[in-house]
């Protein structure tokens, strides 16, 4: 039986707190080295959103949503995907595009202000989503032109347990049971909606279980498991690009997990939520599990491990010191873009900011 | 060329035929637009010629159609959704602004939304609440969209197929209360009507008068009852971003004159911003201040009212005249 058929209510785990294999779990068919570079990637993303906080303290960048404790979900989740699949994120799925393709420094370019750090050529990665749940129906809507030409991507949309509150969660998932889309819809629940628990966003007893009334299948997993979000979420894909006679394409997938840092560098969680909560969810840790279950299996030891520790160090120093590299970019390209061809007056104001410049110096424009 | 003696909803429905036979990616849907062919039958037939992969009714939603729409132009579609009347936008209005109109820039030109979002508006057809409203000005004020309103059955269907071809979103406001009010002879044969560029309908030396839409009808019937007295000029914009500043600042320098004639409320209405343009670009020519024949500052009332609310061809003169004799 698929793991998607589970109940809603029955959480999908392979691996314990632990990182031992639970008792009837399967561990997915991934190589060595496909389980060595999530490991990696989990890692290198933990230690990224380090120190992306430590650079918005230090006023090296501005505002940055953290990720720790989400890895597990977001790099297992988006390693189920082909090359040619679609990603719809949110606003703080760094992990899951690193996977994709997108650089650490194309990630901290945007956080830094610089529009061109949503430039993503050749990658099917949609820009960050930041008003919420508003991404939803895009992922639909790819769904639908994909249908329409036969093609066979699939598209994976991320949003949190706060999103499915919002009316556009409703009607992309509600669009996407209609028109039977490809897409997996992958809820990131931390359990907290900025200072907003889970409970207050839904009497719902799981997140999973909406799916019922949108005629798909929706499932339940341990979000910090990653080994079972890699399982469900490959299941979810595979059923999308090539559903079986009678098997409708969408899933909902509720990942369940903790924001282990706060909603944004500007939050405060200590205000709303305490360190005992902080600490019971930790235990669950998706990193010291993986790693426990790749040492048992003897896939790291300690060398490897202070290797990989050593690399993802260095990838992300370096990233840091391409993106802190980057010249401003050029005020004219605030009339860049707005449109294919540049109307008249928006040519005109272009060349308003220019004159201004050329009389104030820039040092004057920027106090 | 052959041609065909069509209203303007005719006219809607002949250039989104055209445009669905002209290209593959293009997708006409919404509420009702499939079998039953609109609820102004300004998709009347589509679902029968072209199938329901093409032509297709949605579950009743606006963010969700919109939102689906942009996912369907970032792959590379050219979608054409219905919204059933502008008064429904509003739930969409998120999806148009946030991400419709953005898009483009936010993805500095990778991802692209060309995607023309048609909708029936304004009022005088006896409707009920929230059917009349004339919003334009809100998504002039939105950098990335156009806006256009057609006023006669040929530059309808020229204009719309002019959207569906632009790489950029367009908000196409079709003014219902004309939409069966007259015909005009329309090719059978695909065209378009240049977008942001407007048309000069009526050609006087007294006066410029600036309108769109509806309102073009009693704005040149007012224009005809003063002939003789007063020279009108009468200038339809038909693309309200972007406008087509030239040919307002053009039309003033000649007359020197202007009034801005619109259904939506006077204030932070285009009449304000057509006004403060000419202000700017044209103040030595200017003989009398820019005179504002709009609707009231009121909410659109229920229809035993509407026509004491929509400006016609009466209180357009009355405009006009006032301008001249300043």
């Amino acid at each position: 039986m698929s793991v998607l058929e589970r109940d809603p209510h029955d959480q999908v785990r392979v691996l314990d707190d632990d990182g031992r294999v639970v008792d009837g779990a399967t561990v997915p068919d991934l190589s060595e080295s496909a389980l060595v570079e999530m490991y990696r990637s989990m890692k290198l993303a933990r230690h990224f959103d380090k120190r992306a906080v430590s650079l918005q303290r230090q006023g090296r960048m501005g505002t940055y949503p953290p990720l720790s404790g989400q890895e597990g979900a977001q790099i297992a989740s988006a390693m189920a995907l082909a090359e040619q699949d679609w990603i719809v994120p949110s606003y703080r799925e760094h992990g899951a595009a690193y996977v994709r393709g997108l650089t650490l420094d194309q990630t901290l370019r945007y956080w830094m202000g610089d529009e061109r750090g949503n430039q993503l050529e050749e990658l099917n990665i949609l820009p960050v989503a930041v008003p919420i749940a508003s991404q939803v129906p895009h992922a639909t809507g790819l769904g639908m032109a994909a249908n329409y030409r036969g093609a066979d991507d699939v598209t994976l949309c991320y949003f949190g347990d706060g999103a499915t509150s919002e009316g556009d969660f409703h009607e992309g998932l509600n669009f996407a049971g209609v028109f039977d889309t490809p897409t997996v819809f992958f809820c990131n629940n931390n359990q907290w909606a900025i200072s907003v628990p889970r409970e207050r966003q839904t009497r719902s007893e799981t997140i999973a279980q909406k799916a019922v009334a949108y005629g798909m299948e929706g499932v339940q997993v341990d979000g910090m498991d990653p080994l079972a979000v890699y399982q469900v979420t490959q299941e979810a894909v595979e059923k999308a690009r090539d559903p079986e006679e009678g098997e409708r394409r969408p899933t909902l997938i509720e990942a369940v997990q903790y924001r282990f840092g706060a909603h944004t560098t500007a939050d405060d969680p200590s205000v709303y939520r305490d360190e005992e909560e902080v600490e019971r969810w930790k235990a669950k840790d998706p990193i010291p599990r993986l790693e426990a279950f790749l040492r048992e299996r003897g896939t790291l030891d300690d060398d490897r491990v202070a290797e990989i520790t050593d690399e993802v160090e260095t990838e992300v120093a370096e990233a840091i010191e391409t993106a802190e590299g980057f010249e401003r970019p050029s005020p004219e390209s605030i009339f860049e873009n707005v449109y294919a061809e540049m109307p008249k007056r928006l040519e005109e104001q272009q060349a308003y900011l220019r004159r201004l410049r050329e009389t104030h110096d820039d040092e004057e424009l920027l106090e | 060329m052959s041609s065909q003696n069509l209203t303007l909803v005719q006219a809607v429905r002949d250039g989104l035929k055209c445009e669905l036979e002209h290209d593959d990616d293009v997708v006409v849907f919404g509420e009702d637009v499939g079998k039953n062919g609109g609820v102004f039958r300004a998709t009347q037939g589509l679902y029968d010629e072209f199938g329901e992969d093409r032509v297709f009714d949605t579950p009743l939603a606006e963010s969700g159609i919109v939102g689906t729409a942009i996912g369907m132009a970032a792959y590379g579609m050219k979608p054409v959704p219905e919204i059933q009347f502008s008064g429904f936008m509003y739930p969409a209005f998120d999806q148009i602004v946030s991400h419709a109109a953005r898009l483009r820039t936010r993805s500095r030109g990778r991802f692209t939304v060309p995607m023309t979002l048609r909708a029936p508006y304004g009022g005088g057809i006896r409707a009920p609440e929230h059917h009349s409203e004339s919003k334009e000005a809100i998504y002039t004020h939105e950098a990335g969209l156009k806006v256009v309103v057609p006023s006669t059955p040929y530059e309808t269907k020229g204009l719309l197929a002019a959207a569906i071809r632009d790489p950029d979103p367009v908000v196409f406001l079709e003014p219902k209360l004309i939409y069966r009010a007259f015909r005009e002879d329309v090719p059978e044969e695909p065209y378009t009507v240049e977008l942001g560029e407007a048309n000069v309908r009526r050609e006087g030396t007294d006066v410029s008068v600036f309108t769109w839409g509806a309102m073009t009808r009693p704005t040149l019937e007012a224009a005809d009852n003063l002939e003789g007295e007063i020279d009108v000029e009468v200038v339809d914009l038909r693309t309200l971003s972007p406008m087509d500043w030239d040919a307002i600042t053009d039309s003033f320098k000649k007359t020197g004159r202007a009034v801005v004639v619109h259904e939506a409320p006077k204030t932070g209405g285009l009449g304000a911003e057509i006004a403060a343009t000419i202000g700017e670009e044209a103040l030595l020519y200017q003989e009398a201040p820019v005179k504002r024949v709009t609707g009231f500052d009121t909410p659109f009332p229920l229809y035993a009212l509407e026509d004491y609310y929509m400006p016609e061809a009466a209180r357009i003169e009355d405009g006009i005249r006032e301008t001249v004799e300043y």
